[in-house]
């Protein structure tokens, strides 16, 4: 793309940066240094209390990956903390999918309504997350609960002839992050199809003869940057999800989020909520710095 | 007209049509519930006990609630304002260019919101705060807006940067070479181009702060619950069914909003 | 744009700091605190009293120690009140400004968190223990077996409260310790004892009442103020008081060192501890109240309702449930965090 108009791709750095300081001076304040704090704390004695004692310590690290067992005082690695991590990796990448193959087609309905339609099917999208996420969490157990509206609909159709166990299950909490965090794929998609040109497409269709080549050569390649932002905004903020597992999964599947909050809370150990969080900020970047570094280096050959 | 029908067929994959279909009544069906259940006699929000007002009429009543109302909607408001305007400033510098040196930490400093768990952030504002109540005296919902904004950027940065990249650059050039200044340009010709992005974020910024409970719980003062947080003090007690009285006429609300806005536009149409 | 700008700076420069005549700040629980309470305050003493939620004691502990918190009176649990003396967050009450401490109840009045009521006074107290629906299991619900070792009739649909220190608490007298035990037999037969229970529970969450109503769950531990709410909504539903010993607790009213209407703090104290007003909180919360003569104004249904006050033969099984640290709160989370996995 490089060459199209010198004049609004290689604009002075110093433009791009006047741009992006306001933003960034406030990411600044509210966002990245607070961080500094957390950096600092994880490195602190845990208070009795609550809090940080200012005395220098690993502890908090040491806890992140091994436990000394309670009882007999051997070395062995966290497996609860394991666990933890795999189970919030994996539903994060399993909630990501799913709201990708909800949202796609979604986004590209909504982008293919006649254009003073498009407003009101995206709007339609985001009415329902004018409720708060707790309201929106609890209104979820509401219809999947045993006498819900979903068991009672199935009853009466005769899909099934005893009430399914979906409340307090790993299903129960999929179907809430996928439900909590679908407008955050489908928006971004349809920023980006929206600007898709259908004369595209009715070429495309001359040319491949096949819908599926149309769609898997022409739609999902111009809509990368939409799956890119998306795929971000939705497997992101899964990783430390807090109140949908807390309410969907019953207490018993805990993720990273309630986890680090245990710490901060009731478990009163704030270093290691500090060095977990240190050590999920450390892990996000760099799949983000490697995912990032490869689109750009395609953006560039393509 | 007949160029729309033509275009439909084409766009017409097998199963898209259903699909969002089958979305769209999936992310009703709870919400219909919502609604239903908020005019339930019984005060369980598990058992139907017959039609009535009475959770409205306990919601108006509840000066907390209203409160956490108003303090929800200002915030979002203000937080959806200020983080879409930077980050559509911060989109336009970082898209549409040659890499700069430093580009890429750029680009991970505005991201770094969605990276943290929320409460994280929470903890290290509440020493920042803390310290920033006690020096300056100052307690209003400054801190709040403040902190939305800033985890709000990234959610309106990300549709926007995503419509700019790959937009036709071809009307933007033609206007500069026509001598139009950048800020005409911009004004007349990227903005309109921009305006889906923008409407996207704004969207995306604004239902994201609404959502916020940890942060919010940590450095709030006095008087400064939203419903999350509200409702969050309520979880040990069970929940009342006011605050589905309230969500349900939030939504109402906005259902009127947009169809006014709907009729004023097509009649100015 | 001007008009815009006014705007924005008039909405957050209002909530700025207010005089301090005529108002209270209070930070409490959410949905703890009786509305028709405030505003009979609000309206005898003409004070306008702006409730702000909390939703644990280790949040509120850590808002108000980071300062500059601006709440006059905040209410946290027994185990609490001595950590915030110790911090220094708390100041001493000058029982002369109040003149209806004598309605204290004398068993709460040397308690062993605040001996003489120095810093704090009543709020409401109770008790954690099992609710069972009766419907389902007619053997003896007076113990904390029905979680700990579920009978077959039960198994599967068990809740327990995600609440650490009161579970644990619970946990560790059924095993035969005190709450707080560094005791590694105890806490040992404690993690096995839960971790063996973990599959037959249905789940932990706090929303017992509405569950245990519609027979979601067949048995919980809960809070008895919730005990007694599930039975008058669903009366099959009994509570019991585990004979291994159950936990006790009560919140407690503190006057904060950094707090601006200190007048109107002790007005407000002194207003609860009215026997009629310690009835109103109690017929909004659902708990006793522990002041004398109260009794008299309390709604029919809590007179004489047998979750509140334990009957004679588990009158001294109850524990107060303290402030775990070192050895003991290792073991906890240790536990805890295995259990919740």
């Amino acid at each position: 793309m490089a060459g199209a108009s010198d004049i609004l791709t290689i604009r002075s750095t110093r433009r791009a940066w006047a741009l992006v300081t306001p933003a960034l001076i406030v990411l600044a304040l509210a966002a990245i240094g607070p961080l500094l704090v957390v950096l600092v704390y994880s490195f602190l004695t845990a208070g009795e209390y609550g809090g940080v004692e200012w005395t220098f310590s690993t502890d908090g690290w040491f806890k992140v990956l091994f436990e000394r067992d309670i009882f007999d005082d051997t070395l062995t690695l966290a497996d609860a903390h394991l666990t933890i991590f795999w189970r919030s990796v994996s539903l994060s990448l399993v909630t990501t999918v799913l709201t990708f193959l909800a949202g796609f087609p979604t986004a590209w309905f909504i982008a293919t309504r006649a254009p003073q339609q498009r407003a009101f099917w995206l709007f339609l999208i985001t009415i329902p997350f004018w409720t708060n996420l707790l309201v929106r969490t609890f209104a979820i157990n509401q219809v999947i609960r045993n006498e819900g509206l979903l068991n009672t609909a199935l009853l009466s159709l005769g899909v099934i002839s005893q009430p399914l166990q979906m409340t307090y299950t790993q299903g129960a909490l999929l179907i809430g992050m996928v439900y909590v965090y679908l407008p955050l794929m489908v928006l971004p998609l349809y920023a980006a199809l929206e600007r898709f040109d259908p004369r595209l497409l009715e070429a495309g269709y001359d040319l491949y003869a096949s819908r599926w080549q149309v769609l898997t050569r022409i739609i999902l390649p111009i809509s990368r940057p939409g799956i890119v932002a998306g795929s971000i905004l939705v497997f992101v903020p899964c990783l430390g999800a807090y109140v949908t597992p807390r309410i969907l999964g019953g207490g018993k599947m805990m993720m990273l989020g309630n986890f680090i909050e245990l710490q901060f809370g009731q478990g009163r150990n704030w270093p290691l909520g500090a060095a977990l969080s240190i050590v999920l900020l450390v892990i996000v970047t760099l799949a983000l710095l490697v995912y990032v570094r490869t689109l750009s280096r395609e953006n560039r050959h393509g | 007209m007949a160029e729309q029908r033509r275009h439909f067929s084409a766009a017409d994959i097998p199963g898209f049509g259903l699909t969002a279909m089958a979305v769209f009544v999936a992310l009703y069906l709870p919400i219909v519930t919502l609604v239903v259940y908020s005019f339930n006699a019984s005060a369980s929000v598990a058992e139907w006990g017959g039609l009535s007002l009475d959770w409205y009429r306990k919601a108006a009543g509840n000066a907390e609630v209203l409160n956490a109302t108003a303090n929800s909607l200002i915030i979002a408001s203000l937080a959806a304002l200020f983080s879409t305007t930077l980050a559509t400033l911060a989109a336009l510098g970082t898209t549409r260019r040659a890499p700069f040196r430093g580009m890429t930490a750029v680009y991970a400093a505005i991201n770094q919101p969605l990276m943290v768990p929320e409460i994280v952030t929470a903890v290290a504002l509440l020493v920042v705060t803390a310290a920033l109540k006690q020096a300056t005296g100052y307690t209003g919902l400054g801190y709040l807006v403040m902190a939305h904004t800033a985890f709000c950027i990234p959610f309106a940065y990300l549709p926007i940067r995503a419509r700019l990249e790959g937009m036709d650059l071809s009307f933007e050039t033609a206007a500069a070479d026509l001598y139009a200044s950048d800020w005409q340009v911009f004004r007349h010709v990227t903005l309109p181009l921009l305006l889906p992005g923008i409407l996207a974020g704004a969207m995306l910024a604004f239902v994201t702060s609404l959502d916020d409970v940890v942060i919010t719980e940590f450095i709030k003062s006095p008087g400064q619950d939203t419903l999350p947080t509200y409702m969050l003090g309520q979880l040990r007690r069970a929940m009342t069914p006011d605050v589905n009285a309230i969500s349900s006429m939030l939504m109402g609300v906005t259902i009127l909003m947009l169809f006014a806005f709907f009729l004023l536009t097509r009649k100015k149409a | 744009m001007k008009k815009t700008i006014a705007a924005i700076a008039l909405l957050l420069g209002s909530t700025g700091i207010a005089s301090a005549e005529g108002e209270l700040f209070l930070y409490n629980w959410g949905n703890y605190t009786s509305p028709d309470l405030i505003k009979k305050f609000e309206e005898k003493y003409d004070v306008k009293v702006t409730i702000t939620d909390f939703d644990s004691n280790d949040t509120a502990l850590a808002k108000i120690e980071a300062g500059g918190a601006g709440f006059d009176l905040a209410v946290p649990s027994a185990g609490f009140v001595g950590i915030y003396a110790e911090k220094g967050l708390i100041q001493k009450l000058d029982h002369a400004r109040l003149p209806n401490i004598k309605n204290i109840a004398p068993e709460w009045v040397d308690v062993a968190w605040d001996k003489g009521r120095e810093y704090s006074i009543p709020w409401q107290w109770g008790s954690t223990g099992v609710s069972v629906n009766t419907k389902d299991y007619s053997g003896d619900i007076n113990t904390s077996s029905i979680f700990m070792d579920p009978p077959a009739e039960l198994q599967g649909k068990i809740n327990v409260i995600p609440e650490m220190g009161d579970v644990m608490a619970l946990a560790t007298m059924w095993a035969g310790g005190d709450v707080c035990s560094e005791d590694p037999e105890v806490m040992k037969k404690v993690r096995d004892a839960l971790m063996a229970a973990k599959p037959k529970w249905m789940s932990m969450d706090y929303s017992t009442v509405e569950k245990m109503t519609n027979h979601d769950y067949a048995a919980t531990v809960d809070w008895n103020g919730s005990g007694l709410r599930s039975r008058l909504a669903n009366p099959d539903v009994k509570w019991g008081f585990p004979k291994e010993g159950y936990g006790l607790w009560m919140d407690n009213v503190v006057l904060l060192s950094d707090a601006k209407n200190v007048d109107n703090a002790y007005l407000f104290m002194d207003f609860i501890m009215d026997p009629e007003n310690a009835a109103m909180l109690s017929a909004f919360a659902r708990y006793a109240n522990g002041i004398s003569g109260s009794e008299a104004f309390m709604p029919a249904d809590m007179k004489d309702a047998p979750e509140l006050v334990p009957p004679a033969e588990f009158a001294n099984l109850g524990q107060f449930v303290t402030v775990c640290t070192g050895k003991a709160l290792e073991y906890q989370n240790a536990i805890w965090t295995e259990l919740q996995k």
